[in-house]
């Protein structure tokens, strides 16, 4: 009887050494979630009431935002404190009028710890390859041939008013700039990409953490470059010098909202 | 020693045979499934696109989508069974017809042109018809055969007459499965699968686009000027070169009305914003499918044209894509209107109408 139990005892601890050890090291995986909210100067822009809404510019004009904005991130990266960055190679087209994508978890698991979250507003231009994504093909929002091809970083029409005026449209559209009075050849663009870095700041991730992330849409009227609609409203997209403008208004739209866990 | 050894591998047998399934005591009966039925998806749509949207709940089959073809030209879903789907949808037109409005078999009329039928897997959104009315294509079938204006039949009736057919029962049997109950839900699905199977993207654009062909200096300027934001500015609304949809599906003023008898998206959404919008069609097909517009007050393509060109009407609605709406629009050369013009009959696509797959 002795003998069985030994036996037994001898097969049951052959089973259980066959288990993985995984006690030795345990790394804590997380996730991090950005959503995306809206504001303009500190009145909320939301699908539901940014056509009804009236917005003044820091120009003086009074702007209704819609039927379309929506606006393009890509490479979201976590860089921890010894600078290795875990990038995800993607994108998210933001549709604020419609209200869809805006919360976006890039599919990456991060060991807990602290990180700098950043993004690209945008496409880098190694990324910007005109017809590659089925999802934004399909979304209709490329750019012409004529133009560079590629996509759209942001497309933000709605109407304004000045001085009483009846309304008129704008379209602030944001694209790769691509260089004026092109020749019938393939376009050139300038030195100076149009894509924006944007550094949120450092942020602790150590459970599945949701990153709200702010967009001051007054900020795209404001500065450095004060917006007159009266002057760039339509027809902005092969308008190469708007376009750096808009490039240095988008420096500061973005900022880092509350951080939950 | 070696008894013991013995013993406690027959029991590790024993518990190893004991927790095996035994699949040999009821024999399973193989339940009738329809054979799937993959769309033919072209070379462009398969490249450029994300995949069509096919319900979970009602599958492509063979059975299912010839079962929806037959019912698409049968006269049997109408009231007084005279009227088929093909009436008003008729595939040498591209699957509309030509009247500006339709006639039902009353002889009433309705306020808004057939839609053309093609593409519909694409439309991802899934808004149905010119004011978004419908949220699937399964629920639009259900609708034009209650309309009174339209085929003015009493789905109930419907069934009662499909029941008591001598084809159909077997038809549903096949599409659906043994024993089936036909329904209105039934023949809406089948009509459904029939009409996602209506793809069309054979033009000489997308053979352009596919390398196999040139185009005229006439069709690449029209081209061109669709795409130039300073002209035609097209491409906002009705897709480019990266999307053969060439329609966003999505819903806009352009322009028609100062006020609106029609409040298109914005009698359903109830959304004052939303007052005089209307789906952007596809501009495939073009030739077939005149006259243009929700209500088919332009009988040409110059007539089209000339609207964005000249004739905007300002409105609290109008699209900010319509530019420079107090001379009008834009207004294009007489050229460029002509090229635009042969740019966008190049998307027209005559296999389409003849397709042996879609014809009756």
């Amino acid at each position: 009887m002795r003998k069985t139990t030994a036996l037994l005892l001898l097969f049951i601890i052959t089973l259980i050494s066959c288990s993985e050890d995984e006690d030795d090291k345990v790394i804590v995986k997380v996730q991090a979630t950005l959503n995306f909210v809206h504001d303009w100067d500190g009145t909320p822009v939301t699908a539901e009431d940014m056509e009804s809404t009236d917005y003044v510019t820091e120009n003086g004009d009074d702007v209704n935002i819609g039927p379309r904005f929506r606006y393009l991130i890509s490479d979201v990266t976590f860089t921890n404190s010894t600078g290795e960055a875990i990038m995800f190679d993607g994108h998210n087209l933001i549709n604020v009028a419609d209200g869809i994508n805006l919360s976006y978890t890039p599919e990456i698991q991060l060991p807990a710890g602290e990180y700098k979250v950043s993004f690209t507003y945008g496409l880098k231009t190694e990324d910007n390859t005109d017809g590659a994504y089925a999802d934004l093909n399909s979304a209709s929002f490329g750019v012409p041939p004529s133009m560079g091809g590629g996509y759209h970083y942001m497309q933000l029409d709605g109407k304004y008013r000045v001085n009483g005026s009846p309304s008129a449209g704008f379209n602030y559209h944001n694209i790769r700039a691509v260089d004026p009075n092109m020749p019938d050849g393939p376009p050139t663009f300038p030195d100076q990409p149009t894509f924006i870095n944007v550094e949120l700041g450092i942020v602790s991730i150590n459970a599945n953490t949701a990153i709200e992330v702010k967009m001051n849409v007054a900020q795209w009227f404001k500065g450095p470059n004060v917006w007159d609609l009266s002057v760039h409203n339509q027809m902005l997209m092969g308008n190469s010098a708007a376009q750096k403008l808009m490039n240095e208004n988008g420096q500061n739209v973005f900022s880092l909202g509350a951080v939950t866990q | 020693m070696r008894k013991y050894w013995v013993h406690t591998v027959l029991i590790i047998c024993f518990f190893s045979i004991s927790c095996s399934k035994d699949d040999t005591t009821n024999p399973v009966v193989e339940k009738y499934v329809p054979t799937p039925l993959a769309l033919k998806i072209p070379n462009l749509f398969e490249q450029k696109l994300i995949a069509p949207v096919i319900p979970t709940g009602n599958p492509q089959t063979l059975e299912g989508v010839a079962l929806g073809k037959k019912l698409f030209y049968d006269t049997i879903l109408s009231g007084d069974n005279t009227m088929a789907c093909a009436n008003c949808h008729a595939p040498e037109k591209a699957f509309t017809d030509n009247s500006q409005f339709s006639t039902g078999i009353d002889g009433n009329q309705g306020t808004r042109n057939s839609m053309p039928l093609f593409n519909l897997a694409w439309n991802f959104d899934e808004r149905f018809a010119w004011d978004g009315k419908e949220l699937s294509l399964e629920r639009q079938a259900l609708e034009p055969v209650q309309n009174p204006i339209e085929m003015h039949a009493n789905w109930d009736d419907v069934v009662v007459k499909l029941k008591s057919n001598s084809d159909y029962p077997e038809l549903f049997n096949k599409a659906f499965g043994d024993n089936t109950v036909i329904t209105k839900e039934l023949v809406s699905r089948a009509l459904a699968q029939f009409e996602r199977t209506l793809i069309s993207g054979n033009s000489r654009f997308d053979k352009y686009l596919l390398g196999e062909i040139t185009l005229t200096a006439e069709e690449l300027n029209g081209f061109n000027v669709f795409m130039d934001e300073e002209r035609g500015d097209c491409f906002h609304c009705h897709g480019d070169n990266n999307n053969p949809l060439w329609t966003d599906n999505v819903f806009h003023n352009n322009g028609l009305d100062e006020t609106f008898t029609d409040l298109g998206l914005g009698a359903v959404s109830g959304d004052t914003n939303d007052y005089g919008k209307f789906k952007s069609p596809s501009i495939r097909n073009l030739a077939y499918t005149a006259p243009y517009m929700h209500d088919g007050r332009f009988n040409t393509l110059e007539e089209v044209i000339n609207h964005y060109s000249e004739g905007l009407k300002r409105s609290e609605t109008i699209d900010p894509l319509m530019k420079k709406i107090d001379q009008g629009g834009v207004g294009l050369s007489d050229q460029d209107k002509s090229d635009l013009k042969a740019f966008l009959l190049s998307l027209s696509d005559p296999s389409f109408l003849t397709n042996p797959d879609f014809i009756n």
